[in-house]
């Protein structure tokens, strides 16, 4: 309650900030996509306030100035009617309209998430696996991964693959750009690149249950050093994440430190996946023995990987049921 | 013998909930006792609960609504509490589990049984009135739906004491909402409780279409119709294209709750995004069903206060059609985020754009009308300028997220909470305030307090926008919707902003309370002896207030628009008929009342799994509803003669009134034409 009192004070400075604008992380991208995003975001304001702006001035304008007890106004009492302003009306809203359609159209296209990024860097890959209450990240090129915590260096794309073995989350760093929702028995795509060095914040969006208010974790965008080093942090961990490993893990927890796994099971998220497919999974990986499924097998997810992205087409993979288009 | 009913369902260890119980039950005799006392039981029975009057119905459902207001705003109350508290290791006061069963009855509270029965009720109260019509088409099946949406009512309220709720967020989205992860009764109360209550709208919505279709005086052809009355219509369309989506997605539902299926689930090919495609297929046209009336009600405000008739009637008719065709093709804008393609993403977010220019085109209709005009600053017409200033913003948000990029980062964020209550406070809710100070002469024959209404509408107004400004600006900081905790302490201070404001709303809601119970003392002061206190346009203005019984004595004939107004321009308003006839009237029914206990109960027993109760519960309804299919006694005749008693004292009363009065503006003397 006093921590309640002591921070009312900051009310009024957080009513001052209000006005002034203060750090809006959104609007502050540190990666291409977020950039793209907030530009976006201003030209479509901008384009509204050609017709906002004027309709708010008229609305405060309008009634003041023919006030009821304004006699110098003119009144008709009749006038109802005139094709010029219903022209203007309808048109003027539908050109701006128009436009936003066509940027609405080229940036859809643009940002689609599932396209991969254009870029001369090597991309990475981070398989995203949403639990209760807390993110698994698996990086299936370095046979590491990571609890709450997520690193990769900048000016690589990241090609994130996301599951979830659990209820809807969505996977999202407010910072990179856009996010997208995590569901059992599919994979959903998402392409973000980091431009900057810096520990982001992100965050699952979808409501999720009781845990879900700390389901959030620390994005590290780092040089391709720092990356190497933290690799070789998580290379360093005891942990095994193997069958037993993950079962412990999927067990629903809150609030869980961030922990590292120095070896994981080979096709690990691809089993995930396919854990939740029923009848439809294609190789019927189930329950007890799917860490064992593709002992000898080439990382399945990796094949996956290449293929889709050379013409930027995810449906390719049959997991990818979550890819409606095409 | 009670299924999964025991004692531990009452959660007897929490304070918050205890402590309402008690208030609720202490509230709850103290008013039984009101009413023994007052001998108030065979009057309430006889003049309102069994009544079939759609004036009376539309009352009930506005009190209940305003009732729920209160339930539904504490909720409000406790997660914006919440939230300025929680920062950092701060935990707050409310535990997930309640919070996140806070926010899930918030929603639906708001949505179902808040903005719901607002809007039915204000339809109810003047659509028949408008139309010429002595009541809806099919007036037993109105006191139905009221019941049936009543059922619903108890079952929320029941769940808040016996058992949970649903701690899914307001759709409930599977899995999360299956039963695997939500194994408590919570998702059954919402379940039934909506399967009820939507039962009642849809058979509402039927009732209306009907109404204004088949019902219309001779001559009011549908471009003759008031606007407010294209709104309900068009709204009404769209309740019954939408609400059986409604069902069927909760039947679905309740088939992996209560049969072991998979429809949504994770397991054996289940499909969760099914659950979402359909829920928002129904769940967009229900925005534009909330929305469409009050835009209505501002219709029909606006005119009447600039003096002036509506500017582009033919548009704003086209206009609300048009967005009751888009609101269909639009849904998948609440989920660009879930992996759709480009393509299929660009084309939502385009049809989502194309209704801001309808909307828009409504906007500048009203600026039109008050051009020109002689605009009175009534409360109705406070309301109707507050909403339009709110609207803009709130329209500018939303078209910013039908655009996909942008949406990727805004998302389930509190930005998109801001934008929603923009729309639905700024627009549905002002709406339903402009239209109660509006209409409520015509309910209660004397008019609600100005000084009150006004304190109302600038403490709503304020306290909205510092309630979600500071949520549009946390949105842009990465805060997500529903977090019961969160680490980042910058965000306080804007969500102890928001808290202000919420309190500031509580204020406005306390004026109105304040409103009612002064205009109640005042009423001889308030009184409305012409029927007509604004200077109206349309036929609810002809008739006495409050409207008698059987509305309309002679059912008028329609040539214009606005018929009322060119009756009073021409000097033939008021005219006494050289003769009165008899008047087909439907006669009262409690099997309304009865058939919604019996729904209450199968409700009930679905929700604890207690088969008996509910084969009693549908045995009951089927049963009720037989019996009152075999009756024949369902009407009678008011005698001419009562006809005339009742319009020659309406019409003495209009005499003394205009000998003692100045005429209001635009009603010029008024001539006997035998």
């Amino acid at each position: 309650m006093q921590a309640l009192f002591s921070r009312l004070r900051y009310a009024g400075v957080g009513a001052a900030v209000l006005l002034s604008g203060c750090n809006m992380e959104v609007l502050m991208p540190k990666g291409d996509v977020g950039a793209h995003e907030k530009s976006l975001i201003l030209i479509a304001l901008g384009l509204m306030a050609i017709v906002a702006i004027p309709v708010i001035a008229m609305t405060l304008w309008f009634p003041w100035r023919y006030r009821q007890s304004n006699k110098k106004a003119t009144y008709a009492p009749n006038w109802s009617h005139s094709n010029k302003i219903e022209v203007v009306v309808w048109t003027i809203p539908a050109i701006i309209v128009a436009i936003l359609a066509v940027i609405t159209w080229t940036s859809s296209h643009a940002l689609d998430p599932y396209k991969p990024l254009e870029s001369e860097a090597k991309p990475i890959t981070v398989q995203v696996v949403s639990m209760d209450w807390k993110w698994l990240f698996v990086y299936p090129e370095y046979g590491v991964a990571s609890v709450n915590e997520l690193a990769f260096p900048t000016d690589r794309p990241v090609n994130f693959q996301i599951t979830s073995d659990s209820v809807m989350n969505a996977f999202f760093i407010p910072q990179l750009g856009s996010q997208i929702y995590a569901m059992a028995g599919m994979e959903t795509k998402l392409h973000l690149i980091a431009r900057e060095p810096g520990t982001y914040a992100g965050l699952s969006t979808n409501f999720s249950g009781e845990g879900f208010s700390d389901m959030h974790f620390q994005a590290i965008a780092t040089s391709e050093d720092g990356f190497k080093d933290w690799i070789a942090k998580a290379k360093a961990s005891q942990a095994n994440l193997d069958t037993d490993g993950y079962n412990a893990l999927a067990q629903p927890s809150e609030k869980t430190p961030v922990t590292y796994y120095g070896n994981v099971a080979p096709n690990l998220f691809v089993n995930v996946v396919n854990k939740h497919m029923g009848e439809m999974s294609h190789d019927a990986a189930m329950h007890g023995d799917m860490m064992q499924m593709h002992h000898d097998a080439p990382q399945e997810s990796m094949q996956m990987d290449m293929h889709p992205h050379q013409d930027g087409d995810a449906m390719s993979s049959n997991i990818t049921p979550a890819k409606a288009e095409k | 013998m009670f299924g999964k009913l025991t004692l531990d369902a009452i959660p007897f260890h929490e304070p918050i909930v205890m402590g309402t119980l008690v208030a609720v039950i202490l509230g709850g005799l103290a008013t039984l006792a009101l009413v023994t006392k007052f001998r108030l039981w065979g009057y309430l029975w006889k003049e309102w609960f069994t009544s079939v009057d759609h004036k009376k119905i539309g009352i009930m459902y506005i009190i209940v609504a305003l009732v729920m207001l209160l339930r539904g705003f504490s909720d409000a109350i406790m997660m914006r509490a919440q939230q300025a508290m929680a920062a950092g290791e701060s935990a707050g006061y409310l535990p997930p589990h309640h919070f996140d069963q806070v926010f899930t009855a918030h929603g639906v509270i708001m949505i179902f049984f808040v903005a719901m029965p607002f809007i039915t009720g204000l339809m109810n109260m003047v659509v028949p009135l408008q139309i010429g019509a002595r009541d809806v088409a099919y007036p037993f099946l109105n006191s139905l739906s009221f019941w049936l949406f009543m059922s619903g009512v108890v079952l929320v309220m029941v769940s808040l004491f016996v058992g949970d709720f649903a701690a899914t967020g307001w759709l409930a989205y599977p899995p999360l909402s299956g039963i695997k992860y939500s194994p408590t009764v919570g998702v059954d109360y919402y379940i039934w409780s909506l399967q009820l209550s939507g039962l009642g709208t849809t058979l509402s919505g039927i009732n209306f279409i009907v109404t204004i279709m088949k019902m219309r005086a001779p001559g009011m052809t549908l471009m003759k119709m008031p606007v407010f009355t294209w709104t309900a219509l068009v709204t009404n369309i769209l309740i019954v294209a939408a609400f059986p989506i409604l069902t069927v997605t909760l039947a679905l539902l309740t088939a992996d709750r209560y049969l072991d299926m998979h429809f949504f689930t994770n397991e054996l090919g289940g499909n969760a995004m099914m659950y979402v495609n359909m829920i928002w297929i129904w769940g967009h046209p229900e925005v534009y069903i909330l929305i469409l009336p009050c835009f209505g009600a501002y219709s029909e405000i606006v005119a009447t206060f600039s003096k002036k008739p509506l500017f582009g009637y033919k548009s704003m008719v086209y206009a609300t059609s048009c967005i009751g065709v888009l609101s269909f093709v639009v849904w998948l804008h609440h989920f660009f985020t879930m992996g759709s393609g480009a393509s299929v993403n660009a084309f939502f977010g385009i049809t989502t754009m194309i209704i801001s220019v309808p909307t828009g085109a409504k906007l500048f209709n009203w600026l039109f009308t008050m051009y020109r005009g002689r605009v009175e600053f009534n409360v109705p017409m406070l309301w109707t300028v507050g909403f339009m200033v709110t609207f803009v913003i709130g329209g500018v948000t939303g078209v910013l997220m039908a655009v996909p990029g942008a949406d990727f980062v805004l998302h389930n964020s509190v930005f998109l909470i801001a934008h929603f209550h923009n729309v639905i406070i700024g627009g549905v809710v002002f709406g339903v305030f402009a239209a109660i100070n509006y209409w409520f002469p015509k309910a209660f024959g004397f008019r609600l307090n100005e000084f009150w209404g006004k304190a109302s509408f600038w403490c709503w107004l304020v306290g909205f926008w510092m309630a979600f400004a500071p949520l549009y600006v946390l949105g842009l900081k990465g805060m997500t919707r529903r977090m019961n905790h969160y680490a980042n302490p910058d965000w306080q201070p804007f969500l102890i902003v928001a808290a202000l404001g919420a309190a500031v709303i509580a204020v406005g809601i306390l004026c109105t309370l304040i409103q009612f119970y002064v205009s109640v003392r005042d009423r001889k002061k308030l009184t409305d002896p012409s029927g007509d206190p604004w200077g109206g346009r349309t036929l609810e203005w002809a008739i006495s207030s409050p409207a008698p019984f059987y509305n309309f004595a002679i059912v008028p004939q329609i040539k214009e628009l606005d018929q009322f107004w060119e009756d009073k321009q021409n000097g033939v308003a008021y005219v006494q008929p050289a003769k009165y006839e008899d008047i087909h009237m439907p006669r009262n029914t409690g099997v309304g009342v009865v058939m919604g206990a019996f729904g209450t109960v199968l409700g009930f027993a679905l929700v604890w799994h207690i088969w008996w109760m509910a084969a009693l519960g549908l045995v009951g309804m089927v049963a009720a509803f037989i019996v009152r299919a075999y009756d024949r006694d369902i009407d009678y005749w008011v005698p001419a003669a009562e006809v005339e008693k009742i319009e020659r004292s309406r019409h003495a009363q209009l005499k003394q009134f205009q000998t003692t009065q100045v005429a209001p503006v635009a009603a010029p003397q008024r001539q006997k034409v035998a």
